[in-house]
């Protein structure tokens, strides 16, 4: 058994040795709205690895941002709506760590007391962050059609520290033998979005998105990769706003255009 | 214990943590100082805790150790009363700082003191004992270097293990050479600690009662644990005629085996060290035949709002806490403004979860919001208190508060203290909208066509633009791009 699937078991994501021809997407409402081709590019890899992708189309948002709000019965309702929205008992795949630490960390806990209690447990125990279902469910196998590129990866704090996805999405990076993936010291570091945190304590936010692209910077690499895209939205936005010439991608938008470009 | 006056009030009134934030984040020196300590003792932390399996096993039974005694407290407490009160230490309950402190200095007074050595206590500064004694014509010297330092200064401890990180040898060099009499100024740290050395030894000699904190109080037997490095606790404490330890409820262990695993997590986690200098073991007072030690031990246990923290079963989780600030070691929001931007006893992630439950929400209601929620900290909190499940509840229990069945009190005092109409009314809105998707898929659309004019001044992203360049709507959300894409819309039967 390889490392990246005892870091699967550790964090209780599935095993690969069920191999599924049917999964959800969780497109995530802010990739609905800012990041569309994200959330698209995300699907298409998924079809890519042969894989149905079904898109329901009642999704909105996981409701992390009631919830972190203190907002709990906001955020369980919206909860629900996603709980009938996914109705089959096949996994659901979210292009974000966050989101996806939302559904499957904290649905079982927001619904404590409900009478959805038990769907909410289940629904939770289906829902995987994309990288780390390409790689430890399906095993991708990539072929890099692109330019040598250097970049650099961002995980998201909950990618990390809720889901456990760590190491899968440089291993897909590997995969590509035109691609240099430098490391970034303060990798595991926030980037100060933290939701409200962002207008609620505007100086700290901007000291840390600033401290976080000036460590991007030190590695050389012209591309920022990341599996969320509420940080690119931060740093990516701090980077425009400064007149930085670092390119913001999600990583699943950037191994779409060079495995299967038209 | 239950109580509304718990802590003193108002102590953290006055600006907030985000009015606060900007004095630290302008101040270079001040964030190089807290950056490269917390790097260091980040690095240090992670080099004592290689195996992830034996860090996982190790905090798994601290974690344990400190939840079982917190579910037998009041027993316990009255197991440790009895023993310490067989082994000849005198017993006192304080239900607020008031009531420590008035203890403390009755104790002093009978006994004729003047002047005291202390060893570091984070609860003698929540009682702001100190100032409390020096109202009353005595002298209180803190004999920790760090402590000695910010005494020396006029502050406040910046870091609850490491009070004046906040300082670099150079500002120490400035502040000895003014306030030490005779001494040179001088960058040399062997010189400036061989300075402190010799005005503390002088203290130690004529303190008339030495006061300490505790780290683990031990209700098997009746045993004071505290751990340090500089030998000034272990002076502090036997030196004096009279001892003096002042400590939280919610330190009591119930055995002496349940001491190992957390002298083995506590030192690793705070400094970084294997074990510290010196691991005191106080059991009682001087014996007939014994020819050193305090001839008078007393413990102060107080409770200060922490029997009310005790009453929710999430809540009590903050009680597990042994005080090593990996926490805030590790927090990104504290290596950058320093533990005086918190306004409060307790800086840092732990901080912000204790100073509101403490001292009440319409004190303290800001801090929960100081978070990104990164987990950094529960990441690395030696006995896996929830701190980001912590901060969530308690912005709910500002907004939205629950009440303690028998008492019809708010569980967190001054619950509902951040309760905003604008606020209830934004959400109430966002779950008309989310939870219908019609709806939903209405208003992005919307906001696909027309969410680009929405004006960098407007509310929120006035804040949001002041660092970051306006987020761009798309022409087609997903939804638009999936159903044109031929993605299915639901699973074929």
């Amino acid at each position: 058994m390889t490392t990246t699937n005892l870091a699967a078991m550790h964090t209780g994501a599935a095993t690969p040795a069920a191999r599924p021809d049917t999964v959800y997407f969780f497109g995530t409402c802010l990739v609905d709205m800012l990041y569309p081709e994200a959330g698209l590019a995300g699907m298409d890899l998924l079809r890519h690895a042969g894989v149905r992708v079904v898109f329901p189309e009642g999704q909105s948002c996981c409701g992390q941002p009631a919830r972190n709000s203190g907002y709990f019965e906001e955020a369980r309702e919206v909860a629900r709506a996603q709980l009938d929205a996914f109705p089959g008992d096949i996994p659901i795949v979210v292009p974000s760590g966050s989101c996806a630490g939302m559904m499957k960390t904290h649905y079982p806990h927001l619904f404590e007391g409900d009478p959805d209690q038990p769907r909410a447990i289940a629904f939770a125990a289906r829902v995987h962050e994309l990288t780390a279902f390409l790689v430890n469910v399906l095993g991708v196998k990539l072929e890099d059609k692109g330019e040598p590129v250097t970049v650099t990866w961002h995980p998201s704090c909950h990618s990390m520290r809720e889901m456990g996805v760590v190491e899968e999405p440089k291993a897909l990076l590997r995969q590509l033998a035109n691609v240099t993936l430098v490391e970034n010291k303060r990798e595991r570091e926030c980037c100060g979005f933290g939701g409200t945190f962002a207008v609620r304590q505007t100086a700290v936010s901007t000291a840390m998105v600033s401290d976080k692209l000036a460590s991007v910077r030190e590695t050389g690499a012209g591309t920022l990769l990341s599996g969320d895209c509420g940080c690119l939205m931060n740093i990516g936005g701090h980077a425009e706003k400064v007149g930085d010439g670092t390119r913001c991608r999600h990583i699943a938008e950037f191994l779409m255009e060079r495995c299967h470009a038209q | 214990m239950l109580s509304e006056k718990g802590a003193p009030d108002g102590e953290n009134h006055g600006p907030r943590f985000a009015e606060r934030a900007p004095d630290a984040l302008n101040n270079p020196q001040l964030r190089r100082n807290f950056r490269r300590a917390m790097d260091g003792l980040m690095a240090k932390r992670a080099a004592q805790f290689p195996d992830p399996a034996y860090w996982a096993e190790l905090r798994e039974r601290g974690a344990a150790v400190k939840a079982r005694a917190l579910a037998k407290l009041p027993e316990l407490l009255e197991r440790l009363e009895a023993k310490l009160t067989a082994n000849g230490v005198q017993v006192h309950w304080a239900e607020t700082t008031e009531e420590a402190n008035a203890i403390v200095l009755g104790i002093l007074q009978r006994a004729g003191a003047r002047t005291v050595i202390k060893g570091k206590s984070m609860v003698s500064e929540e009682m702001h004992l100190n100032a409390h004694l020096e109202r009353h014509g005595i002298e209180a010297v803190e004999s920790d270097l760090g402590e000695y330092i910010i005494q020396l200064a006029g502050e406040t401890p910046s870091h609850i293990v490491m009070p004046c990180i906040h300082k670099n040898k150079d500002e120490i060099s400035d502040l000895f050479a003014e306030k030490i009499p005779g001494l040179e100024r001088t960058g040399d740290v062997d010189e400036l600690t061989a300075a402190a050395r010799r005005v503390l030894r002088e203290r130690f000699a004529n303190a008339d009662a030495g006061i300490s904190g505790v780290n683990f109080a031990v209700a098997e037997t009746g045993t004071l644990v505290l751990i340090e490095n500089e030998g000034n606790g272990r002076l502090s404490t036997t030196l004096p005629p009279l001892h003096i330890a002042v400590t939280g409820i919610e330190k009591v262990v119930e055995f002496l085996d349940d001491i190992p695993p957390l002298l083995a997590l506590l030192p690793r986690s705070a400094t970084g060290q294997p074990i510290t200098t010196y691991v005191n073991m106080i059991s009682g007072p001087r014996k007939v035949g014994e020819k050193d030690g305090p001839t008078a031990v007393h413990l102060v246990l107080l409770d200060a709002g922490r029997s009310r923290v005790y009453q929710d079963v999430e809540l009590a989780d903050t009680l597990r806490c042994i005080r090593c600030a990996a926490c805030m070691n590790h927090c990104p929001v504290y290596t950058r403004v320093g533990g005086h931007t918190y306004n409060a006893i307790y800086p840092g992630p732990i901080g912000k979860i204790l100073t509101p439950q403490l001292q009440g929400l319409d004190a303290a209601g800001d801090q929960p919001h100081a978070s990104t929620l990164c987990n950094a900290c529960a990441e690395v909190c030696p006995v896996k208190i929830p701190i980001p499940d912590l901060l969530v509840r308690l912005r709910r229990e500002a907004v939205r508060p629950t009440e303690t069945p028998a008492t019809h009190l708010p569980v967190v005092k001054d619950g509902g203290a951040e309760r905003s109409w604008n606020e209830a009314l934004v959400w109430a809105g966002w779950r008309l909208v989310y939870t219908r998707p019609l709806l939903y898929r209405m208003v992005t659309r919307a906001l696909a066509w027309g969410g680009n004019w929405v004006p960098a001044g407007a509310p929120l992203m006035r804040d949001w633009t002041k660092a970051r360049a306006k987020p761009r709507f798309k022409p087609r959300t997903l939804h638009d791009l999936a159903r044109e894409r031929g993605y299915l819309n639901e699973v074929p039967k």
